[in-house]
């Protein structure tokens, strides 16, 4: 770290291994943050995807070996932590959501364990995976930001993922017509043809505005709030390098936000949840 | 900060997951969760009705032992009724023998006096015919004053 800048180290830890088409035509890893750039939209953020995917496997198996063993009887230590994730979604899902879909709850228990999961990312050292990463690879300067939840393709993947569940549901409860009658006929109308024809513009705006403000803000705020606590830590990391008081403080500083960060990391999978299963119980809800 | 196709793996491994989830996951988790309501719920219920019964029973108990003890009390009201009854039954009877005893005795007395009282009377008129002969030197013919000897004897 001593022979790199701080902005260096910065930027080290908040680039992502990008994996596309280079500016010379082949398939590679981009080098630089200019080379991922000019690698347009077709390429990937393998260190995001990877460990994104390794988090879900792992809460997938964890979760069906507690399923598979499930008992009505005394619950095992594995099944009781499971049993409270369930009901406490479960809960969550039946105060919000009066309809009747057999999607909702699981949805809801995927997003909440597998965001809280890439968020828990956060709270290990900065240093601890991409070092292994690098050790592993063997290149010493190989891009990796474990925190799949500060990148934004991560987020926005996951809140379109939503955005599309609730056009679907919106347009299967509703129908095509409703659903548009519910864009465009809203929050204005009137009796008079001729004045609802020239209201339907301003409705139309303002609750396309309200529709993709959904998944805009989905994401972006899970995004902004990881992003910005890696960021700190990043900082924090960098007084290590600063001499015995600087370290001293850094040691300090690094427990106090690690403390505070289980909150926000928790919160910010639940705010992800309940906001999912608030937007798709609007989404059923055919009564304008 | 580039957005690029990770989203698209990114929701196609949201979606494997959620489909995942609902599939084999979420199911049995839910049943046995529900299952061990229901248990719990049916051993709850159980207990308190165990509870009632053990209510009822004990006073049920507490019931039949007033009776039985109302019971005693009756029994040994009755049995001092009869035991004064009987012994009032004996002590009257106990006066009716005695008074025929009684009357047999004084009637027996009765006549025994009467029979002494003859003989006397007998006694008494040969004594006072003797007397008689003593005074008047002379026998007297028992007979010929067997007449007044009677009369005499009658007269005492």
């Amino acid at each position: 770290m001593a022979a790199e800048s701080a902005s260096g180290y910065i930027q080290h830890h908040l680039t992502n291994l990008t994996y596309g088409r280079l500016a010379s035509g082949e398939w590679g890893f981009a080098h630089n943050a200019l080379e991922a750039k000019q690698m347009g939209f077709w390429a990937f953020h393998v260190d995001t995807l990877g460990v994104s995917v390794i988090l879900g496997v792992l809460f997938i198996l964890l979760f069906r070996a507690a399923a598979r063993r499930a008992t009505s009887d005394r619950p095992g230590a594995l099944q009781n932590l499971v049993e409270v994730m369930v009901e406490f979604v479960d809960g969550s899902v039946k105060d919000t959501f009066h309809g009747r879909n057999a999607l909702i709850a699981p949805l809801a228990l995927t997003i909440f364990v597998w965001v809280f999961l890439m968020n828990f990312m956060d709270l290990l050292p900065v240093d601890w995976l991409p070092k292994l990463i690098a050790l592993v690879t063997g290149d010493p300067h190989v891009f990796s930001r474990v925190v799949p939840t500060t990148d934004p393709n991560a987020t926005l993947g996951l809140a379109l993922s939503v955005f599309a569940l609730i056009l679907f549901y919106s347009i299967k409860v509703k129908g095509i017509g409703g659903f548009l009658g519910e864009l465009a006929l809203h929050p204005f109308s009137s009796k008079n043809i001729l004045v609802q024809i020239v209201l339907i513009p301003v409705n139309l705006l303002l609750e396309l505005v309200t529709l993709i403000a959904k998944p805009i803000s989905l994401a972006l705020r899970l995004f902004g709030n990881l992003y910005a606590g890696e960021l700190i830590f990043i900082l924090i990391a960098i007084m290590f390098g600063g001499g015995l008081l600087l370290g001293a403080l850094g040691v300090a500083l690094q427990w106090a936000w690690a403390v505070f960060h289980i909150l926000i990391i928790v919160l910010q999978a639940f705010i992800f949840m309940m906001l999912t299963i608030v937007y798709l119980s609007m989404a059923h809800e055919d009564n304008h | 900060m580039n957005i690029n196709a990770t989203l698209i793996g990114q929701s196609v491994a949201f979606f494997i997951f959620v489909l995942f989830c609902m599939k084999f996951v979420w199911p049995p988790v839910i049943t046995a969760l529900r299952e061990r309501q229901k248990k719990i719920a049916e051993g709850l219920d159980a207990a308190s009705r165990a509870a009632r019964d053990l209510e009822l029973a004990h006073e049920k108990v507490s019931q039949q032992l007033r009776e039985a003890k109302a019971q005693a009390a009756e029994l040994i009201e009755q049995a001092k009724k009869r035991a004064t009854q009987i012994v009032d039954e004996a002590r009257d009877q106990a006066r009716v023998e005695a008074d025929r005893v009684k009357a047999q005795a004084q009637a027996e007395i009765e006549q025994e006096l009467n029979g002494v009282k003859d003989a006397l009377r007998a006694q008494l008129g040969t004594l006072a015919v003797s007397g008689a002969e003593k005074i008047l030197g002379a026998s007297i013919d028992r007979s010929a004053h067997a007449e007044l000897v009677e009369k005499l004897a009658a007269e005492i």
